[in-house]
């Protein structure tokens, strides 16, 4: 199954805005797409899932999908934590 | 009348009747489901779908910050794991309302558990789960009372569906039992420029009808004032309406300019100064770049968070404060050796200096922001106690392409010596907070000490003299850029003592500069002076008061 470790750039992490987007780009791949970080693994198409994980900036989160087109809906998400929505 | 604390959010004051919210719907009862698993799950479609709707309706209507956040409400709603976990519990015989309810309250209690950060998104789940419990049960979702004539909004706490949709002409000031200063309602009121008192300890048993003043100002609700306090107040309303009108650059009766700044401490900031009519930032804070962090991060990364900021102000001075890690922000990978006294300890510039490589990458990413942008880029050190340490900062400064380098005055050394640190420094900037806690030798982090924290201590405006002395004769600019900028009437002392620009939270600018417009340069010298000869703040205070603006 295709992973990725990503550390979140957003300075104020993944909270509320940058939460929403992130969960909504991963409802639309359509495959299931699972993020965890620590021990908790949760559903990232789940806004309240991924709120719940408490993700700051400097975080390292691990992203996992399964099914066709995992790997280009890796990158998007990878991009998109790379990014700083609050700067 | 009784006086009942909280957090004031602005400093608006407000007079009129209480109008309560409506308590939420009563909990869900665990009574098994007569209607079966399918007949239920269907109720709760419905119903989720329907509070998504009537959710993203109000971010349309809302707009902004208050409509992002609406959005984000209207996906918990639609959320896939919130579903499955309440198809789950409907499949053990749970009725809809109490999946759903129990669905929510499982997040709920996680995010409670993540501390004060998290509380505007507890609020969030609490209003979205009972907005869809009602729904489903088919009765009217809890929220604003209705009403035609201004009223005093009364309530545990709002959520953001709540504050988002205030009729600032009819809500006249809000009142809330609960949350803090980073709740959404005094996030949202902010914004509004509702007055707010958040967190009100007592504001559960005000009663439906009762007059209240609301000073956000002074962080107090009056209940059942007396009449005279009530026209006082209405006074006071009045002639504040009349007077915050006034915009464009600060500047005294006889037009000696004052430039009015905006403290920021990251660009989420900068619109809402902009707003304010902010003629620059006199203080960047960059501590939220690295407070989450476990190492300092890259120039790049520095280079445009401070771009963003920049970036906003074109043609306008951002003074930006060098790293200032402190006893109340420790950053571990500057200074993590425990200290008995931190406020007296390795913090401020002799931090940096200990680790120099992050206030040189610091220092470089500045000067690359700076040649970016249009902004006028001037750099301070926090915490200089030396001329010693002032020359090393603005020699390093200057060395490293930055065009304006000085220092932030917050130590007596500091200030008895303002004449040989203006000497080498472009600027000097008066952090009155700290420069009050070490005058007084009080730790304004301590409760027990903290009457000894009050900026109008004449014992404080005699340094503030000395360094204001120092830089008009030097022809060296003098900021503040402490909380005693925010207070008006101080802020005249401040200019009488020499003090030639101020910045402050930006919802204090138009008080600040309605204020300094009644005064000339003489009037402001002369209420400085009195202020100086008296023995204690609470005097200093009222000879000001007492004064009539000349």
């Amino acid at each position: 199954m295709p992973e990725r470790t990503v550390v979140v750039a957003s300075s104020h992490g993944l909270h509320a805005r940058p939460a929403a987007l992130f969960t909504q780009t991963a409802a639309k791949a359509g495959i299931p797409v699972k993020v965890t970080k620590g021990d908790r693994t949760v559903d990232a198409s789940s806004i309240l899932g991924v709120i719940s994980l408490g993700i700051n900036h400097g975080d390292e989160v691990l992203l996992a999908a399964e099914g066709e087109g995992a790997d280009e809906a890796l990158d998007t998400l990878e991009a998109l934590l790379l990014e700083d929505h609050d700067a | 009348m009784t006086a009942l604390h909280g957090v004031g959010v602005g400093r608006g004051l407000a007079v009129g009747p209480v109008l309560r919210m409506p308590d939420p719907l009563a909990e869900p009862p665990t009574t098994q489901s007569t209607l079966g698993p399918d007949a239920e799950k269907e109720r709760v479609t419905h119903a989720l779908a329907a509070t998504a709707e009537d959710i993203r309706a109000r971010a349309a209507k809302a707009g902004g910050t208050a409509g992002e956040v609406l959005e984000a409400q209207a996906l918990m709603v639609d959320d896939p794991t919130l579903r499955t976990d309440v198809d789950a519990r409907i499949d053990s015989g749970a009725t809809a309302e109490r999946a759903v309810h129990e669905a929510f309250g499982v997040f709920r209690d996680m995010l409670a558990g993540m501390g004060e950060y998290m509380a505007g998104r507890v609020a969030d789940l609490d209003d979205i789960s009972r907005r869809a419990v009602a729904r489903i049960a088919g009765v009217a979702a809890p929220g604003v009372p209705e009403s035609a004539t201004p009223y005093v909004l009364v309530a545990r706490d709002l959520a953001p569906a709540d504050t988002a949709l205030l009729d600032a002409s009819l809500v006249l000031a809000i009142v809330t039992a609960e949350g803090g200063k980073t709740s959404h309602t005094a996030i949202l009121a902010g914004e509004k420029g509702i007055p707010a008192v958040v967190g009100v300890t007592g504001a559960e048993d005000i009663a439906e009808g009762t007059t209240v003043i609301v000073d956000a100002g002074a962080s107090e609700v009056d209940v059942d004032p007396t009449p005279d306090a009530v026209a006082a107040a209405q006074r006071k309303v009045a002639d504040r309406a009349a007077r915050v009108r006034t915009t464009g650059p600060g500047a005294l009766a006889d037009g000696t300019s004052i430039p009015l700044l905006a403290n920021l401490g990251s660009a989420d900031g900068v619109e809402s100064a902009v707003a304010a009519g902010a003629e620059g930032v006199g203080l960047f804070r960059t501590e939220f770049l690295f407070l989450d962090s476990t190492s300092a991060p890259s120039v790049e990364a520095q280079t445009a968070a401070y771009s963003a900021v920049l970036a906003g102000f074109p043609g306008k001075k951002v003074v930006v404060r060098a790293l200032d890690a402190g006893a109340d922000k420790p950053l571990s990978f500057l200074n993590d050796a425990p200290e008995e006294n931190p406020a007296l300890g390795l913090r401020g510039i002799r931090s940096l200096r200990a680790s120099e490589q992050i206030l040189r990458d610091q220092l470089i990413a500045l000067a690359a922001a700076q040649n970016a942008n249009d902004a006028e880029v001037w750099v301070m050190a926090p915490m200089v106690a030396t001329v010693e340490e002032t020359r090393y900062f603005t020699s390093l400064a200057k060395e490293l392409g930055l065009k304006t380098a000085g220092v932030m005055v917050e130590v007596p050394a500091a200030a008895l010596l303002a004449d040989r640190i203006l000497a080498v420094a472009d600027f000097a900037s008066i952090g009155t907070n700290d420069l009050t806690q070490y005058t007084m030798a009080a730790d304004r982090m301590l409760g027990s000490v903290s009457s000894f924290q009050d900026p109008w201590h004449p014992a404080v405006l005699r340094l503030v003299r000395e360094i204001g002395t120092a830089g008009t004769t030097l022809g060296k600019p003098v900021g503040v850029c402490g909380e005693a900028a925010a207070d008006p009437k101080l802020a005249v002392v401040l200019v009488g003592l020499g003090v030639t620009s101020l910045s402050m939270s930006a919802p204090a600018i138009a008080d600040v500069r309605d204020e300094l417009a009644r005064w000339t340069v003489d009037g402001a010298r002369d209420a400085a002076q009195k202020a100086l000869d008296t023995e204690d703040a609470a005097a200093a205070r009222a000879a000001v008061e007492a004064l009539t603006p000349a």
